[in-house]
């Protein structure tokens, strides 16, 4: 008896001192981690994958296309790949389609995209995790407008725009042993990338998302160990600066 | 100030710049406001960590100061829509944190600081509760200490609508809409808060006023008040024994040292280094806290036409909302959200009255009884139990428990449903938390004391 109510107060600690940790295991659709990368190579084909599939309904309003130039891209390349319709290079990544027109359209505007990693994180996974999943789980279902669904946003309003390089996937329903149904999705019909090579390119658009997040996170810590160090050191002289004060009060 | 008389007036030696403060210190307090604030104010020497973080506060409170006035520079409070469909301020928020030169540094010190304004304020106020620092003569300490949290809630909660994100929004509605539970004046008094029927660009101009200017005056003001009533008294210490009990021939307590240089320069500024490497971690390395300082939610613009599923306010605020949400009675005539409102907002105000509650023999829990410590100890897990809870939605389950359905839907028994609820665990801690003032006068009376040395310890 005694053992078991000292197992009951060493779980009511444990519930005490991780009960915060404890809330990011907590429920929620399981997200894949995605292998984020800050690879200027990884970064320059998430930004053509960008530009081409996505800035034509999402914008990126608070990123300019001169900022790709923190991402290795000179100016002459991002002119000649980058812009397709007469924009400056110091012009914010807007679209031309209209709230209205958007609103009208999809039912509800696409979101602007500038922030989208940062927005998406959750007690599940990083927002990184999130649209990994979310970029590789559509599947085809004729009872939506668009003709496609998703397994992690229900009923979405957006069609895989991804599909020509995905292909096409279906919920296949499995039934297990103890009864209860699990959904699977399953490529039914080949895009022009292998698994291997769609994974691959939605890693590197969901990496150039997350460098959209805050272009400047690298330098940010960069600058954060400089800091760190001074203070460390400063912290070392003030130290010793109060020890010698204090040395004679008894 | 009655200090001007008692200090002698500065002697110039002579040179230019002695003539010159001789000049200024016949025209204004300067050496007598040194002397009795800072380099002949005494200080009792025994201060150990627990003191650090008043200094801290006021550190923080000019670093909020400092970078509140750098973002307005660039902050545009507009909630209407630019080309792109993204409302203004919160546009205005993301071109000082990519275009305007070391603004997402200023506004990261702004964010972080908020949090840690909070963390510095409640260590601050529970070493208060630890050594007793709220009783005679220093209630009026207390009391302003009280209100300057209030101020702070007020300042934090406003200063969260700016940047006009999802989280920004619907948290202002929901607590916005609080106020309209009160009887009589409620629907009146939160349109008046608000200025529109829902959160508007109105609202938002207002809150900007309030945040940058009005609450900041009050603050600043309560804050010198908090510091005049502290030196009129002199300073509590971790014995919770008067030090002016025993003075030398000059009339200067023999436990003392001079506030300055032993604590500003000796004691506090290492600390202070201490604390701005904490900070300067989260800042650079991160600054979002894990969702807790940046909610992930407020990275999305407000759309009065989206309700998030869930609308969490930030930690700080979180044990008191847990309170709100605790109470689901309705009382005499009065529904369940009022008597929530009363709950939160009683939480804040019945600190007030711990100087009057607290009638133990000793101040300080060095020489207080087993009663005390226990049940401080489990103020202290509750009111972060409430706090943990405030960020989850409510029907919440400790260790990702859920209640087994029976076939027709209803739930199946089991005393797990009650020992692992964190609805219920937060209706009982709410009580415990009110219970443990209420009580108070009875406990802290009876309660086993260890006799008080006259003099502080010091090794």
């Amino acid at each position: 008896m005694k053992t078991r109510v000292i197992k009951l107060f060493k779980r009511l600690a444990t519930v005490a001192l991780f009960a915060p940790a404890m809330a990011f295991a907590a429920s929620g659709a399981h997200l894949d981690e995605a292998p984020v990368s800050t690879d200027h190579a990884s970064l320059q084909r998430g930004a053509r994958l960008f530009v081409n599939y996505c800035l034509n309904c999402h914008g990126a309003s608070a990123v300019r296309y001169n900022q790709l130039q923190k991402i290795g891209l000179d100016e002459k390349t991002i002119t000649d790949n980058l812009l397709f319709t007469g924009e400056k290079i110091g012009d914010m990544m807007t679209i031309a389609m209209t709230r209205e027109d958007a609103e009208a359209w999809f039912g509800t505007a696409p979101p602007d995209l500038s922030l989208i990693a940062r927005a998406k994180a959750s007690a599940s996974g990083s927002g990184a995790d999130y649209l990994y999943t979310y970029l590789r789980s559509f599947y085809r279902d004729p009872t939506r407008p668009t003709g496609w669904n998703n397994t992690v946003f229900a009923n979405v309003g957006m069609p895989h725009v991804l599909w020509d390089l995905q292909g096409e996937q279906t919920l296949k329903e499995t039934s297990g042993a103890d009864g209860h149904t699990a959904h699977e999705l399953a490529l039914t019909k080949p895009g022009s990338m292998s698994q291997g090579e769609y994974d691959q390119a939605v890693a590197d658009l969901v990496s150039f998302l997350v460098w959209m997040g805050e272009p400047d996170a690298g330098s940010r810590k960069t600058i954060g160990i400089f800091v760190l160090v001074f203070l460390a050191g400063f912290y070392v002289l003030t130290h010793a600066l109060g020890k010698n004060y204090w040395k004679d009060i008894h | 100030m009655a200090a001007n008389s008692n200090y002698e007036k500065y002697q110039s030696d002579g040179t230019l710049l002695g003539n010159a403060l001789e000049w200024v210190d016949a025209r204004f307090p300067a050496t007598s406001m040194w002397k009795a604030h800072l380099s002949e104010y005494h200080a009792p020497k025994n201060f150990n960590f627990w003191y650090f973080f008043g200094s801290i506060a006021l550190v923080v409170l000019v670093i909020q100061i400092v970078t509140g006035i750098f973002l307005t520079m660039n902050y545009k409070p507009d909630g209407t829509l630019n080309a792109d469909g993204i409302p203004r301020a919160f546009a205005s928020v993301e071109y000082i944190m990519r275009e305007v030169a070391g603004g997402r540094f200023i506004r990261y010190f702004h964010s972080t600081g908020a949090s840690a304004f909070f963390i510095v304020v409640y260590l601050h106020m529970f070493r208060g509760m630890l050594y007793g620092s709220y009783r005679k003569p220093r209630e009026l300490i207390w009391i302003f200490g009280v209100l300057i949290f209030l101020c702070l809630m007020a300042e934090a909660f406003m200063g969260y609508l700016l940047p006009w994100g999802q989280m920004s929004y619907w948290g202002a509605q929901v607590i916005i809409n609080l106020f309209s539970a009160i009887p009589l004046v409620g629907p009146d008094l939160s349109l008046l808060i608000r200025g529109d029927y829902v959160v508007s660009d109105v609202t938002l101009n207002r809150f900007f006023a309030l945040h940058v200017i009005a609450v900041p005056l009050v603050l600043i003001g309560l804050v010198v008040a908090h510091i005049l009533a502290l030196h009129e008294v002199g300073s509590n210490n971790p014995d919770g024994v008067e030090i002016k009990k025993f003075k030398n021939d000059k009339g200067v307590p023999l436990d003392s040292v001079p506030f300055h240089p032993y604590y500003t320069i000796a004691h506090d500024l290492p600390a202070m280094v201490i604390f701005l490497i904490v900070f300067c971690a989260v800042v650079f390395f991160a600054p979002e806290g894990g969702g807790y300082f940046l909610e992930y939610n407020n990275f999305l613009p407000a759309d009065p036409m989206k309700t998030p599923e869930h609308i969490a306010p930030v930690w700080y605020f979180t044990p008191f909302y847990s309170m709100l949400r605790a109470m689901v009675w309705n009382f005499f005539w009065l529904e369940a959200k009022f008597w929530g409102v009363v709950a939160m907002g009683g939480g804040v105000v019945i600190l007030a009255f711990l100087p009057w509650l607290d009638r133990s023999p000793a101040k300080s829990i060095r020489y207080r009884g087993p009663i005390f410590k226990t049940l401080l100890a489990i103020f202290i897990v509750g009111f972060l139990i409430l706090g943990f809870l405030g960020t989850k939605a409510p029907g919440y389950y400790f260790f990702g428990y859920a209640p087994a359905a029976n076939p027709d839907g209803s739930t199946a028994f089991s005393p797990l449903n009650y020992l692992l609820s964190g609805d219920l665990i937060a209706q009982i801690f709410t009580v415990y938390y009110f219970l443990f003032f209420l009580t108070m006068p009875y406990w802290s009376k009876i309660d086993k004391c260890k006799p008080v040395p006259e003099r502080v310890t010091f090794k």
